[in-house]
């Protein structure tokens, strides 16, 4: 492996700002990463020229001493984000062909911030799905197997591309979307850090919208610090999403410290779930121990209405994935299949345009929203998940952050989970109830299962305050000391 | 509450997605199964309890009414399957 693709964005940094190394020279390596690891269908689109052009462009910027604080820095942005001149496709049938004539704001912010375009990364269609197997482009494969076994695993999702090509060393970093676990869930399962903001963080403009309750941008990285930087650039108000926030961006990066001394950290009693294996079980209890020991102080609080957080969400998400989805009705852009008459145009272009699981949640999204289950469903949903902020806010008063594992299980088999939608859906049980009331979370790689495969910790904070959730993970991340490899990563390219 | 294939068609007609005849009885059995697993939501207690529609109390902003965007006709065209002369071609929409 080309030693550049080893590098941290902060070590990458400090060699451009050095000029020991260039930014075109640093995309060439990444560019060539993701021809050798195109197996994994990591990308959507590939775009390499325009990736050298702003490499060059980076190296011109550093050469006048004007760079940004990502200069040069090779990324994957997600296909969900609206890219000017890129076809972006949210891993749809109904997009295929689609090219946004508009940037995304928090895309713009990183191109601004000096960052380098390396593609579109795969996604579930829609960032629909907790696997990355239900993207119209493929599905996309972790570059993790398990010890001795060749069996292809998923990337977790929907964040799926995203995860793989900064696992694979591919990009240096990536953007991802989390609604109910989508940037969180693939971090853990493919061994890297994924964040979550609150919500209001970062600007939804020009996400291709699931649930605009729970949608939101975020970081995915191989270290916390990069997650800290990468988010700062992400991360401010605009003024054309109502549900960005006015507050100011801190300095997480430059204020982040390892220092846990005091923190009082809760250990919420209902993420003991049934059938979890007892290696994560342990893993759990082993990084409390490592926070125990760098001086915080660990108890154990509940979260009474953790169990019914999932159903609740697959109540609200597709309730609001059905409304936002209207959208797509082959008229103004998209998939138009054309039949006899207008609504039997509409109906044959999304059936053509729109996948099983996507369909899917449209129909269950339209039923809880129909005249009479309205109340009995969505509203009842509304109220419990009130229920769950309010158990959040109650152990918010008593601890600074909570520590819990990220998934309920390692990595699986691409095809496993597949027959039974709700199975997949309990992929999220850890990650969905802090999305519903919109708090700041973070998924740090912390050890190896039997089978070698990487498993993640979860640390979940007061709403705007990403600073204490990244000084844990941090805390963690130094004592997990995780550094294994991909297996096969050390060979090519 | 077990969905039958009737109203897995009346529910795709309002979602406005063409689900054939033949796939129905699947669909209906899959939904069924998310919503009977979705109903231990009837086991809380949400009596005065006010439905949460946004989590963050988000100010909402003012500004003055003044258009700062627009005269994009070619953009908000540039996707769409089939204009002419600057507009959106579509189906009959009026009989």
């Amino acid at each position: 492996m080309n030693e550049l693709l080893g590098l941290s964005i902060t070590q990458a940094a400090a060699r451009l700002a050095a000029r020991e190394i260039s930014a075109r020279e640093l995309t060439l390596a990444h560019l060539d990463a993701m021809e050798a690891y195109r197996s994994l269908n990591a990308f959507i689109t590939e775009t390499p020229e325009r990736a050298l052009a702003m490499a060059e462009a980076s190296d011109g910027r550093i050469g006048r001493g004007e760079a940004a604080s990502l200069e040069g820095i090779p990324i994957g942005m997600k296909d969900l984000y609206c890219t000017a001149d890129i076809p972006t496709t949210a891993g749809s049938r109904i997009l295929a062909g689609f090219v946004p004539t508009y940037e995304s704001t928090v895309s713009a912010n990183l191109w601004d911030a000096g960052c380098v375009c390396l593609g579109k990364t795969n996604l579930d269609e829609f960032a629909m799905g907790s696997a990355n197997v239900t993207s119209h482009h493929g599905h996309v494969t972790s570059p993790w197997t398990r010890a001795g076994d060749n069996a292809a695993l998923v990337p977790g999702g929907s964040s799926g591309g995203s995860a793989a090509a900064v696992a694979a060393r591919i990009a240096m970093a990536a953007t991802g979307t989390d609604t109910g676990g989508s940037i969180r869930q693939p971090a853990a399962f493919t061994g890297i850090v994924g964040m979550k903001p609150t919500y209001g963080r970062c600007s939804r403009w020009g996400i291709v919208a699931f649930a605009s309750s729970l949608d939101q941008a975020g970081p995915m990285t191989r270290t916390v610090a990069d997650a800290a930087l990468m988010l700062q650039a992400m991360a401010g108000f605009d003024s054309k999403d109502m549900t960005s926030a006015d507050h100011e961006v801190p300095d997480w990066s430059g204020l982040l410290k390892a220092d846990v001394r005091g923190l009082r950290i809760g250990i919420p009693k209902e993420y003991r779930v049934d059938a979890m294996p007892e290696e994560i079980e342990r893993l759990w209890q082993r990084g409390a121990e490592w926070l125990r020991a760098a001086g915080a102080e660990l108890v154990e609080v509940s979260l009474p209405h953790t169990r019914y957080a999932l159903p609740t969400y697959y109540i609200i998400a597709p309730a609001e994935a059905s409304s936002n989805l209207a959208r797509y009705d082959g008229m103004r852009f998209g998939l138009r299949e054309e039949a006899e008459d207008l609504t039997r145009t509409y109906m044959r272009s999304r059936a053509e345009g729109f996948g099983a699981e996507v369909q899917r949640r449209v129909l269950i999204g339209t039923y809880v929203l129909s005249a009479g289950y309205y109340d009995a469903y969505y509203v009842k949903a509304q109220k419990v998940r009130r229920r769950i902020a309010e158990d959040f806010s109650a152990v918010f008063e008593r601890v600074d952050a909570l520590l819990t594992p990220t998934a309920p299980s390692a990595p699986f088999r691409i095809g496993e989970k597949m027959d039974d939608p709700v199975a997949m859906y309990l992929n999220d049980v850890f990650t969905v109830p802090s999305s519903l009331a919109g708090l700041p979370g973070i998924s740090v790689p912390a050890g190896l299962d039997g089978q070698g495969l990487p498993l993640g910790l979860q640390v979940l904070g007061r709403a705007w305050d990403e600073q204490t959730v990244l000084d844990v993970a941090l805390a963690l991340e130094e004592a997990a000391g995780f550094a294994t490899l991909p297996y096969g990563l050390g060979e090519a390219p | 509450m077990a969905l039958d294939p009737s109203t897995v068609a009346r529910i795709a007609e309002l979602a406005r997605i063409d689900v054939p005849e033949g796939e129905r009885s699947r669909l209906a059995l899959e939904l069924s199964h998310i919503l009977g697993w979705i109903e231990q939501l009837g086991e809380v207690d949400t009596d005065d309890v006010e439905p949460l529609r946004s989590v963050m109390a988000i100010e909402r902003p003012w500004r003055p009414d003044v258009a700062d965007d627009g005269e994009r006709r070619e953009d908000v065209l540039a996707n769409a399957p089939k204009t002419h002369d600057g507009c959106f071609v579509v189906p009959r929409v009026i009989e």
